[in-house]
């Protein structure tokens, strides 16, 4: 198969709040089965950007389809074709491990049948089978942010959107975090990252880095270090963003 | 010495946040707690902020003692909690002149302690600090800790979720207060930044794995380790953790880190693996251990 689908098409998008222009014609395509990651400062117009993409804030101008759909015309639609997770936004602390995978495969609008077999599937994938009627607030960080990462992908999205996934994990549970997603991509979903772990951006198989609003730098991590003929993601970063 | 802990232990209910825990920090050190989300970081330093009274131990900042002397600690420490903690409804002028008065000084006292930074926020002064950019709260947030000439500064995950140029400048301006002989125990969950302290402690689950000079940890590694990389990384990593040699396989960056379980053993043998498994592009050379390869060893 010669052809190469892409899930993300973003040409020219744009967001304005007043006169202060926080995402300002950015241009890209992400593939399936990619793994990008979206990189910037604090403030450079990331999360700004990303609430466009999945659907639940409007542009100023511009053009984008996600999943087939248009953010214009189609935002509910996104919404049930994307998968999203955040560090901030994850799982209900007071539900139960299968009481949080039902409740959003219910939001999902999953038959019974389908959640009953996608909880047995997912807590056997996980190891969960000793904590499944235990509350989530619970467990460990590492797991919520597995068992996260795995409901947000309950309904078969084309793409999932990752905010910042990995926050204030250990480092070996972030390793098995990222080999999720590995999996995850291998199998055909797309992932869409944001991260402040420059060991992370190596990871994906493209990055952009947004300064300002404006997308700076897309490229592999191969090609952007020796585009800024620097040794690291890291260095790619600070050149850019320092100016 | 200027922070002293001795088999420091707390409980909450049935969970040991911090299991008898002992290390010292020397005056004008660059102290750095590294470790993820519940290892104890915070619950260290509220023990040392006399925020929390520990269940078993002894522990001194600035030669008093946290129980006993809780009162003088406060006005010789500062204090940055990892949640923002300014007044969100106050302008920044407003936070720093609140805090001053509060510690009995003014901002016109200490100011040349706080120049460096300030002059940064200055621009804002009469913006509400709940308005400002992660990277601007933090340094307010700085110059509230800093505003009563402290003797030691606790920063709580100064730097977590801030962006890479952000931190290197905060680490930049930390460095600046260490020469002006001010102790610093910092912590943070990413492992890069401990190069950048004199000393620090490796902690997880409540416990102390290593203290040293990052430069002395990273030679303790057992192990020769090595950067593999090939084209597919998914089925790199595959294939090496399904091979019956390894000791270690951990994705870094663009390579993967491996370590074998043999004491003869040959890279040529793993590369003649790798390529039985259809990898392309193998390469395999050996690399120099980093803190993180240290802690995913100590935590094994």
């Amino acid at each position: 198969m010669m052809h190469i689908e892409n899930v993300i098409v973003v040409k020219d998008l744009t967001k304005m709040f007043g006169d202060f222009t926080a995402v300002n014609t950015i241009t890209f395509k992400v593939k399936k089965g990619e793994i990008f990651g979206f990189l910037g400062a604090n403030g450079a117009g990331k999360t700004t950007a990303m609430k466009m993409l999945i659907g639940i804030s409007n542009p100023t101008s511009g053009e984008a389809n996600v999943a087939g759909f248009d953010v214009f015309t189609n935002a509910e639609d996104i919404k049930k074709n994307i998968g999203y997770m955040s560090q901030k936004f994850a799982l209900y602390d007071d539900l139960t491990v299968k009481e949080n995978i039902t409740f959003f495969g219910g939001i999902y609008g999953l038959s019974r049948k389908k959640i009953k077999e996608k909880t047995k599937k997912l807590i056997e994938d996980l190891g969960l089978q000793e904590v499944s009627n235990q509350l989530v607030g619970s467990l460990p960080l590492g797991w919520k942010q597995k068992i996260s990462f795995s409901v947000s992908l309950l309904h078969e999205p084309k793409i999932v959107f990752l905010d910042e996934p990995t926050g204030g994990v250990d480092p070996i549970t972030r390793r098995q975090f990222w080999e999720m997603i590995y999996q995850t991509a291998n199998n055909g979903t797309t992932i869409f990252v944001t991260t402040h772990y420059m060991d992370e951006a190596e990871y994906c198989d493209r990055v952009s880095i947004m300064v300002d609003g404006k997308i700076e730098a897309l490229d592999t991590p191969k090609n952007l270090k020796k585009q800024f003929d620097v040794e690291s993601m890291n260095d790619v970063f600070l050149k850019l963003a320092r100016g | 010495m200027s922070i002293s802990v001795k088999h420091i232990s707390k409980s909450y209910d049935d969970l040991k946040a911090v299991d008898d825990i002992s290390f010292e920090v020397k005056e004008g050190e660059l102290f750095g707690l590294i470790g993820p989300d519940g290892a104890g970081k915070t619950t260290l330093f509220r023990i040392l902020t006399t925020l929390l009274i520990p269940d078993e131990g002894i522990a001194t900042v600035a030669s008093l003692d946290v129980l006993k002397d809780y009162k003088h600690i406060r006005h010789s420490v500062g204090y940055m909690p990892g949640r923002f903690s300014l007044y969100q409804d106050l302008t920044v002028e407003e936070n720093l002149n609140f805090f001053a008065a509060i510690f009995g000084t003014s901002i016109e006292e200490n100011y040349d302690l706080i120049k460096d930074i300030y002059v940064q926020i200055e621009p804002f002064k009469k913006r509400r600090a709940g308005k400002l950019s992660g990277g601007m709260k933090q340094k307010l947030a700085l110059c509230c800790a800093l505003i009563h000439k402290p003797k030691v500064l606790f920063l709580d995950e100064p730097t977590t979720g801030v962006d890479p140029v952000s931190r290197k400048e905060f680490w930049e301006m930390l460095k600046r207060l260490q020469q002006k002989g001010i102790t610093i125990l910092v912590s943070t969950p990413y492992m890069d930044e401990a190069a950048l302290c004199d000393r620090i402690a490796l902690i997880q689950d409540g416990k102390i794995l290593k203290i040293d000079k990052p430069q002395e940890i990273v030679k303790t590694f057992p192990k020769t380790l090595y950067n593999v990389g090939a084209d597919n990384m998914y089925q790199l990593i595959k294939s090496l953790k399904n091979y019956k040699y390894q000791y270690s396989v951990y994705p870094f960056g663009e390579f993967v880190h491996y370590t074998d379980n043999r004491s003869n053993f040959n890279p040529e043998d793993l590369k003649h693996y790798l390529e039985s498994e259809k990898l392309t592009n193998i390469v395999i050379e050996t690399t120099n251990p980093t803190i993180e390869d240290i802690f995913m060893e100590l935590a094994k």
